[in-house]
């Protein structure tokens, strides 16, 4: 089923993703160049690497999804490909860090592998929505997986990880993931439920008790993920995820207010009873005041990316390694020290470009579930991104996840490339509808 | 739903605008704050990378220089060509341990950070690099290896200076060390090389020259005899001292004997010639006294540090020797009055080099130099001066007296003294065909018991009829292998190999 549409979809995407490969392999030149005023020796290797898995991931959608949209996955390669020039160029000055970048390429590998089997085995959204209480079970199942014995690790304070023989992984990533496929599903079906009954409190619509219990169960998965795994970020990443799609799926705004109120409490108490979330707080007013201790990672990162300015010290010619777990949760500043405000411009852009393409999907699909599936899953790397950009300059306080497709990391490479997948299975499905059935489209303006 | 979905979108849109504000406010409005911030470990490798002027001797070799780098980190490192032949003047520029010698005395100047380096703001705010300045030195280089060269694996110090205008022609110190490790772009090499510097025994980072004091010995005879001449009358011939063979101070049994237990006395050129210690240690405590004693040793620059490019230990001259005791009239029939002191013994050790008296060879050489240069103690200047990129003179050190420590006649005496010590006195292996030369032989003993000794050697040089060229200090610190070691033997003959080079004279 070969359309004028997909063809020329194609091609675009085919053309972008030679584009993404190229940039990144000029930005692996240049990194080369600052470091040792020579080209790296496996340029070439690199070029094709990048573009090997770029056209894998191609190929795939032109056989699965050959009416996606074609924007998302060379977007996803030039980030993936950023992301890899950041962590050879960060691997080559510190001892511990040598052998990330071929891990990282390993498990970007992985992660395609991931992206095809995705397209190939859900060929229909509406077979996730039919196991919607699997999903469910798996995700809830993922989430208190790293609380377990045996199998649950805590690494750097947090305990989010997961040890299946040598491989430490991140259930939590995958738990998102599922726990967002099961709600899209769970709240289209009750979705009239919840929007009747309601009480009038002056001008105020408030859903009755009965209908808040998923907004309050949210609430306490959330903090349960705070207290037990220690988890900032991830915890509220739920969170937000929870209320935003009961707030697009029941059109209702009590909904936002009173998750909003519920958050603010829950901050507050959080606040007020945890460690933890009060350092937090703490250096995100004033790194300063604790400049060689909790604060440090900050005022480096702060530095790094000053010192970076509008266009950077060059890739490969900064410090960005004085920054702790800067291959990781801090990627963003090296970017910003050795590519400037240019380069940092060029993420964010790059972001909004995802986040714009996963609404346009949300807003063109004409089943619910596949409406709220595009929500959920643009929501959730929409604003992990937001979270950790934002807390690594202080916009908001620091939470530790990882960058999307930049940052160092097995579990969250997989898991977005999914992520990226199942966008594209419902990207396709619109141009679906729209070339079988036109009329029943509410016709994006495009 | 759509509506929802699109307000959704504006809200991340939203929250995106403002990390993208966040992101200007940080990397470009607000960056100036936080890139000068003095914990931005980026600056100091920014400054440790940037453009330096070069260091070179007088007669032009080049002793420090910016080489460019290969380095992902600095731009340029530190280079001496002549490494450890220089070290102790250039001192070294590491990121790890900081700057040290000229390289810290000069480090705006090389850097082109001055006042004067900057005056165009306009063009310094265009310009590619900064206008650095050139230290050129009053070192000549081939005096520089001819002390080393003849002071060999010796602990010790050779100074040359010009007595009249201060310029130090050679300062070498042994043992030395090779700044180009220290300052290498590998910090690991360079922690690794300094580690292994502080670790040895013989310690390598210490300037002997200027940076540690020694007792003198027998070249402060030239102080006291100054002392003499100036504040008790003495001329080279008159008044005669008992010739004994032990001299014993008031207020002590124990007799201060002379070297190898010989018997000397009579007048000063005598007691210069034959270095004689009962001679010197009476005129100090009975001609000259205490306070006479301190005010000559000050007027030399001893107690107080020398205005110098590099750091100088301050030499010591004990300055309370107690309460008086009694007033007596000295020994010269002078109606003077002498007092003696609770610590008149310590007094009379004083007066020839030893007790608590230290120098570093720097103060030395400055002693034998105030004697050639009529009086006075020149401003020790070790860079002649600053040069901007294009050999325009920026700036040039002062020069001149530093102390004027006696009248040019005595100054004329003392020098006829040490003229006598080399021509048939304990200098005499200096002696060089067609040269005008004094000096003062030294042998120190370092503690009471021990054979070790430090060798001396003070004096000055010049062609006949001629202004002097060179005052000098020869220093050997003692050795417990090389048993005792006098200033005659010893330091003498490193100080001939050197002139020889100085006056171009081969035989």
């Amino acid at each position: 089923m070969t359309s004028a549409l997909a063809t020329q979809r194609r091609r675009t995407e085919l053309g972008l993703i030679a584009l993404a490969g190229l940039t990144t392999a000029l930005l692996y030149a240049l990194a080369g160049l600052g470091r040792s005023a020579s080209l790296p020796a496996d340029l070439g290797s690199f070029l094709l690497l990048v573009l090997a898995l770029g056209v894998v991931a191609h190929l795939a959608v032109r056989r699965f999804a050959p009416h996606a949209d074609p924007i998302i996955l060379p977007v996803v390669v030039f980030l993936n490909g950023l992301g890899q020039v950041f962590i050879i160029r960060l691997s080559h000055e510190s001892g511990i860090a040598g052998e990330l970048p071929a891990l990282q390429t390993t498990w970007t590998a992985l992660g395609v592998g991931a992206f095809v089997a995705t397209l190939i085995i859900v060929r229909r959204p509406r077979d996730l929505a039919a196991h919607r209480y699997t999903f469910g079970l798996i995700g809830i199942g993922l989430l208190i997986l790293p609380m377990l014995p045996v199998v649950g690790r805590e690494i750097n304070g947090a305990r989010i990880w997961a040890s299946i023989g040598p491989i430490n992984l991140q259930p939590g990533e995958f738990a998102r993931l599922a726990l967002a496929i099961f709600l899209a599903a769970y709240l289209v079906e009750n979705r009239e439920l919840l929007q009747v009954g309601s009480r009038r409190i002056g001008r105020f619509e408030i859903p009755d008790g009965r209908h808040l219990a998923p907004v309050l169960a949210a609430w306490g998965v959330s903090l349960l993920v705070l207290v037990a795994e220690k988890d900032l970020g991830s915890s509220l990443l739920y969170y937000a995820l929870f209320v935003v799609l009961l707030w697009v799926a029941t059109e209702r705004p009590a909904f936002l207010i009173i998750g909003g109120g519920l958050f603010v409490s829950g901050a507050v108490v959080a606040w007020r009873i945890f460690d933890h979330v009060q350092a937090r707080v703490d250096i995100w007013f004033d790194p300063w005041a604790t400049r060689s201790g909790s604060g440090y990672q900050l005022v480096e990162a702060a530095l790094a990316m000053a010192t970076g300015g509008l266009t950077g010290t060059g890739p490969g010619a900064g410090e960005p390694n004085r920054i702790p777990e800067v291959e990781t949760d801090f990627i963003f500043a090296a970017i910003g020290e050795e590519m400037g405000l240019m380069g940092t411009t060029l993420v964010v852009g790059a972001f909004i470009l995802l986040i714009g393409g996963g609404l346009r999907i949300a807003v063109q699909s004409i089943n619910p579930f596949n409406k709220l599936l595009a929500v959920g899953l643009t929501t959730l790397m929409g604003l992990q991104a937001l979270v950790i950009m934002g807390g690594i300059v202080r916009l908001l306080p620091l939470t530790g996840v990882t960058l999307p497709f930049i940052s160092y990391g097995g579990s969250s490479l997989l898991a977005n490339y999914i992520l990226v997948a199942l966008l594209l299975r419902l990207s396709d499905r619109v141009a679906l509808q729209t070339t079988t059935a036109p009329a029943q489209n509410e016709q994006a303006t495009s | 739903m759509n509506v929802r979905i699109r307000r959704l979108g504006l809200g991340l849109l939203l929250g995106y605008l403002l990390l993208f504000a966040q992101l200007n406010r940080v990397q470009v409005y607000g960056a100036q704050r936080l890139v000068e911030d003095p914990t931005n470990a980026r600056v100091a490798i920014e400054a440790f990378g940037a453009p330096r002027g070069r260091i070179a001797t007088a007669d032009g070799v080049v002793v420090a220089e910016s080489l460019s780098t290969e380095s992902s980190r600095f731009d340029r490192q530190r280079h001496y060509p002549h490494g450890v032949l220089y070290a102790h003047l250039t001192g070294y520029h590491s990121f790890t341990s900081g700057v040290a010698g000229l390289e810290a005395t000069y480090d705006e100047v090389l850097g082109g950070r001055t006042a004067e380096q900057r005056t165009d703001p306009l063009y310094d705010l265009f310009a590619a690099d900064p206008e650095t300045g050139d230290v050129v030195l009053t070192i000549n280089h081939a005096l520089q290896q001819a002390a080393a060269t003849a002071l060999g694996d010796r602990e010790g110090a050779v100074v040359m200076l010009d007595p009249v205008t201060g310029n130090v022609l050679a300062l070498w110190s042994s043992p030395s060390y090779d700044p180009n490790p220290l300052s290498s772009v590998d910090t690991t090499a360079a922690n690794e090389a300094r580690a292994a510097l502080l670790a040895d025994p013989t310690n390598p980072l210490l300037p002997r020259a200027t940076g540690e004091i020694f007792a003198p010995g027998s070249t402060f005879k030239v102080v006291t005899a100054t002392a003499a001449v100036e504040t008790a009358g003495f001329t080279l011939d008159q008044p005669l001292l008992n010739v004994t063979d032990g001299y014993v101070p008031p207020l002590t049994n124990r007799a201060i004997t002379n070297y190898g237990g010989s018997t000397c006395g009579g007048d000063l050129r005598e007691n210069m010639r034959a270095s004689c210690n009962t001679a010197f240690a009476q005129i100090g405590a009975e001609y000259v006294g205490p306070y006479a004693m301190v005010a000559i040793a000050e007027g030399f620059g001893f107690n107080q540090r020398p205005p110098f490019d590099l750091p100088v230990a301050a030499s010591n001259f004990p300055d309370d020797f107690g309460k008086v005791l009694s007033m007596v009239t000295d020994e010269t029939g002078q109606d003077t009055l002498i007092p003696v002191l609770e610590d008149t013994p310590l007094l009379a050790q004083s007066s020839i080099g030893q007790y608590e008296v230290a120098a570093t060879p720097l103060q030395m050489a400055l002693v034998a130099a105030a004697v050639a240069n009529n009086g006075n103690v020149p401003l020790p200047r070790l860079v002649d001066e600053i040069r901007d990129q294009s050999g325009q003179i920026i700036s040039r050190p002062e020069s001149g007296p530093w102390l004027e420590a006696m009248e040019p006649a005595t100054a004329a005496l003392v020098a006829e003294g040490m003229r006598g010590v080399v021509a048939e006195g304990t200098a005499r292996r200096l002696a060089i065909d067609g040269l005008v030369m004094g000096a003062k032989t030294g042998t120190a003993q370092v503690a009471a018991g021990q054979i070790a000794t430090h060798a001396w050697l003070v004096g000055f040089a010049s062609l006949p009829n001629q202004a002097p060229a060179v005052a000098f200090a020869v220093f050997v610190a003692a050795d417990q292998e090389a048993g005792e070691q006098t200033g005659g033997r010893v330091a003498a003959p490193i100080a001939r190999e050197v002139l020889l080079e100085l006056f171009n004279i081969s035989e």
